[in-house]
């Protein structure tokens, strides 16, 4: 079959992908394919407020905040066809696509991937147990409750103590249901703010830190979970008729395995520099793809921060130089970008993107290079699991191109 | 009452049938299959709302050679005859088969010492095809293999396969031949003092000449009401990881250990909707109904992985469940007939029932025929059903261009991990055995199956699922 061509190929239709191919509509053709029948990844389904505030400059509910997104890419003249999932690669410019208006393949030049990240749901967190109904992800809560306008159950455990966490609380008490408990393995919630969160919204929910799901009850329905304190053993049980695993991010990763790029360590998702290329020339990524998982409005920023290096590629401007790839040091897991390239501009925002297992009440971070300290930072606010730590790029700014990899460390 | 199924409304029933079929496990379709190839009036009764939904779902999946088996067994036999039959079958039908070959691997001197005798073994039971091969061989097959493994013994015919598709395609052409299709109703008693054999259920009573006791973990309770004290069923879990996709380029063909006197032991398999699969465990429980896993039995898994292929434990796990063996005190298949009171007992057909299936559907054909029954092959038989592509290896809807284009349903796609169309889950509720919730749905489609466990396309398929069985006009 003869492929169909583009300027521009965007892979997934949610705030990242959106926010590139508006800010790139206006160069030259691009194409966003979105497999949901709507465009607007996960804020279509996340019917709260809290969306838009770094991007649009004002704060809106989810659905609003994908609206909105929609309707600029469209203006500026990107076209984006929905139901039309990828499925594979056909070769390194092409891709094979599936909708209703048949099987084709398209080609582009350039192409970005903006698939996101999604819960680790409950297998894979190889929970014991029965395999009742009732056992959700935050995703999949929100998706029933808010698109199908289902109902969970009566008495929840929310596994996870993140911001996602409380997103879940507030979902399940409009359907009805009660949070009977909140539960996470660390020695303290993982949002800082999450008892202020919950304060704010009027939860009064009890949250149950050192302590770990260890087997699901329940033939049919959820009836308890078996939870374990990680410092003593001692196991107790917990009565519910629904769990709602959160947090806890896989990025889509699948396609960009698929190409054979090089992958980022910690975060599961592909390597990208602070232009947001991945290894392979042509191919972008974007998004909690990329870092799972930052808010909307930081992910969107990353579609117009991408844009640049793709109309530079485009127009053959500039060959992307010599690199010095960055390493982390437990406790922190993983850093984005962690390329970065003789000549290439500050990444989006101007801030490194890093996740930490531990917390540490204050942020102080060093990056070295062989022996040599490169950058010291100290943030007047904490490092917290669960959340990304946005770091000034200034920690790097003297990075030496020929001196082997940056190692970045919590100190 | 009457014994009409709800998707078979104007289908009639005799007052007496000639054959009931008891268990709609795979055992019990393929007897189905089997036997409405004749002139006969047949039902098959299952306690649950959905054939294959006990051990018939929950199982490795393998189309075992029966390299093996204890040499002159009756299992011997019926895997090596079924093995024949279903890979046949699955050609026929489109059954997702894929030949994808076993290697058994030594990790122990002792276990290297023991290739041989397998090999030997493995000809005893009929199968020419095994080859020992050197670690060298062994590495080269399996480069991801972890280190320290001495040599192997090659299988190339045993193959994967899809179990829930086989079950269902036995049942799917038995209705088209005629079959009652009695669900969710449990057998309670039986009295087989009269003239016909009175069979009750938890909905009312029904009459054959012919009982065929295919009740898996039920078989001796079922055994027992017609005074028999022969076996009991002894269920013996055993617990599976399921792996993501993207582990699949680690493993080529089913890697074995060397089997000791506890059983087959722990394999890493490719699955047939292109997943891998570590497990099984192998432990005796009590209760029947028991197929929840264990925080013992992961872990265990865990550990046997980190040994066999390390790097399969970095890949994310998509599914873990259980199944359960229905192993008795006895160390081969419980197989008996009664000619005079006309009643077949297919017991403890325990790990390699999948396999065994077509060929224990002739056995039972062979048993009748022996007590005297005279069968004539019907004269007009639908051609078999061509069952819908849900193996990985297979062209499947959404890759198919020119299906899409004759129904852009098959281009909708609703499960995006799985990639299954709105086109197959409307096939599937609209089949002649469609399923009654997401389980019975999934195994049709593979819908829900895949890495999101159901955070995109849960609701959505649940409300095709609600929709397709309002349609029917039944309620659950
Ligand atoms: C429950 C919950 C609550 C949240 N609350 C907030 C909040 O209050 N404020 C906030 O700022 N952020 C919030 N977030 C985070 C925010 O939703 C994400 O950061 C943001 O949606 C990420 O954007 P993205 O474009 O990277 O990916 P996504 O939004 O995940 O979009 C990815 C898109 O790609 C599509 N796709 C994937 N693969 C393919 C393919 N092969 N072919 C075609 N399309 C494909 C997907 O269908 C999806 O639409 C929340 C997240 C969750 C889960
Ligand atoms: C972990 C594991 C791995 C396995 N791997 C393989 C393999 O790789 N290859 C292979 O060939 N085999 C394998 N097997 C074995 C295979 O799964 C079984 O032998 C086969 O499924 C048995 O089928 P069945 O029809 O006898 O039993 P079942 O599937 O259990 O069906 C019996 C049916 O009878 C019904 N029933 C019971 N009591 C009553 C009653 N009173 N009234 C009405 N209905 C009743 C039940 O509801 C059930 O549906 C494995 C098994 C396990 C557990």
């Amino acid at each position: 079959m003869t492929p169909q061509t583009c300027g521009v190929l965007v892979i997934g239709g949610g705030p990242s992908g959106l926010t590139a191919a508006a800010n790139l509509a206006a160069q030259c053709r691009v194409v966003v394919l979105e497999r949901e029948s709507a465009a607007g990844g996960i804020p279509r389904h996340s019917d709260h407020t809290g969306y838009g505030l770094r991007d649009l400059r004002r704060v809106m509910s989810g659905p609003e905040y994908a609206r909105v997104l929609v309707e600029r890419a469209v203006a500026a003249g990107a076209e984006i066809r929905t139901e039309s999932m990828m499925t594979s690669w056909v070769d390194d410019h092409t891709v094979a696509v599936t909708s209703p208006q048949g099987r084709y393949e398209i080609s582009a030049p350039a192409i970005i991937l903006a698939t996101g990240a999604r819960e680790r749901p409950r297998s894979a967190r190889l929970v014991a147990g029965d395999r009742p109904a009732g056992v959700f992800t935050t995703g999949s809560l929100q998706n029933l409750v808010h698109l199908h306008h289902g109902s969970p159950g009566s008495k929840a455990l929310v596994v996870g103590t993140e911001l996602v966490s409380w997103s879940a609380v507030l979902t399940l008490r409009e359907a009805g249901c009660e949070t009977v408990a909140m539960i996470t393995e660390r020695d303290r919630p993982e949002s800082y703010a999450a008892f202020h969160h919950g304060a704010k919204v009027g939860l009064s929910t009890p949250v149950s830190t050192m302590t770990k799901v260890r087997r699901i009850l329940g033939r049919d329905r959820v009836e308890a979970v078996e939870v374990e304190d990680v410092a003593t053993g001692a196991l107790r049980t917990i009565n519910c008729d629904t769990v709602v695993f959160t947090a806890d991010w896989i990025p889509d990763n699948e396609l960009a395995r698929l190409a054979h790029i090089d992958m980022a360590a910690g975060s599961g998702g592909p390597q990208v520099d602070t232009m947001l290329r991945t290894s392979r020339p042509g191919l972008f990524a974007i998004g909690n793809l990329v870092h799972p998982v930052d808010t909307a409005d930081v992910c969107a920023l990353d579609g117009r921060h991408v844009a640049t290096a793709v109309r530079d590629f485009l127009a053959q401007r500039s060959t992307p130089g010599q690199s010095v790839s960055i390493v982390v040091q437990a406790p922190l897991r993983w850093i984005s970008p962690s390329v970065m390239r003789v000549g290439d501009g500050a990444p989006a925002r101007r801030k490194f993107l890093f996740w930490t297992d531990e917390y540490r009440p204050v942020a102080r971070l060093t990056a070295t290079q062989g022996h040599a300290v490169i950058g010291r930072i100290t943030l007047p606010w904490p490092a917290a699991p669960g959340r990304v730590l946005r770091v000034p790029s200034a920690l790097l700014a003297r990075a030496d191109f020929s001196a082997g990899p940056i190692t970045v460390a919590l100190t | 009452m009457s014994p009409v199924t709800w998707n078979q409304p104007n289908r009639e029933a005799p007052d007496v049938f000639d054959v009931v079929i008891i268990g709609g496990g795979i055992v019990g379709c393929a007897v189905a299959r089997e036997l409405t190839a004749f002139d006969l009036t047949v039902a098959l009764v299952e306690a649950r709302a959905d054939i294959g939904d006990v051990t018939s779902k929950s199982n490795t999946a393998i189309l075992h050679t029966g390299f093996d088996a204890t040499p002159g067994s009756l299992e011997s036999r019926l895997v090596r005859r079924g093995y024949e039959l279903l890979s046949r079958y699955s050609t026929v039908t489109g059954i997702p088969v894929e030949r994808t070959g076993a290697l058994l691997v030594a990790w122990t001197d002792e276990e290297r010492d023991a290739l041989p005798k397998l090999a030997d073994k493995a000809y005893k039971n009929g199968y020419e095809h095994a080859e020992l091969v050197d670690a060298q061989e062994v590495y080269r097959r399996e480069p991801h293999l972890g280190p320290g493994a001495l040599g192997g013994l090659a299988i190339p015919d045993e193959s994967i396969i899809c179990s829930w598709t086989s079950a269902l395609a036995y049942v799917t052409e038995a209705v088209g031949r005629g079959l009652h299709l009695l669900l969710d109703r449990s057998v309670t008693g039986l009295d087989a003092s009269g003239p016909v054999t009175e069979i009750s259920t938890t909905r009312g009573q029904v009459h054959a000449r012919w009982v065929v006791n295919a009740a898996g973990h039920g078989a001796d309770v079922i055994d027992q009401f017609l005074g028999y004290d022969r076996f009991t069923v002894v269920p013996r879990k055993g617990e599976l990881i399921v792996f993501d996709k993207c582990a699949r380029r680690l493993v080529n063909s089913i890697v074995l250990p060397v089997p000791s006197s506890r059983g087959k032991g722990v394999l890493v398999s490719p699955t047939i909707y292109g997943n891998v699969m570590l497990g099984p465990t192998s432990e005796n429980i009590h209760d029947r109904s028991d197929t929840s896993t264990t925080p013992a039995g992961l872990s265990f898994l865990k550990s046997k992985g980190q040994q066999i292929m390390p790097t399969l434990l970095d890949e994310e796990v998509t599914a873990t469940y259980a199944g359960l063996r229905a192993s008795t005190e006895h160390d081969d298949f419980v197989l008996d007939s009664d000619p005079l009171t006309r009643y077949i007992l297919l017991g403890g057909i325990r790990s390699t029932g999948l396999t065994a299936s077509m060929a224990l559907g002739e056995h039972v054909v062979e048993l009748m025929k022996n007590a005297g029954e005279v069968l004539r092959v019907s004269e007009q038989l639908p051609d078999a059903p061509r069952m819908p592509s849900i193996g990985q290896a297979s062209l499947r809807p959404f890759e198919n261009a020119e299906l899409i284009a004759r129904d852009p349903e098959y281009g909708r796609i609703v499960c995006f991990c799985e990639r299954v169309s709105r086109g197959e889950i409307r096939d599937a509720l609209e089949s002649a055995v469609p399923p009654t919730d997401l389980d019975g749905l999934r195994r049709r489609t593979r819908a829900l199956m895949g890495r999101c466990q159901g955070f995109y396309c849960g609701a959505e398929v649940q409300a095709l699922l609600n929709d397709g069985v309002h349609a029917r006009g039944t309620s659950l």
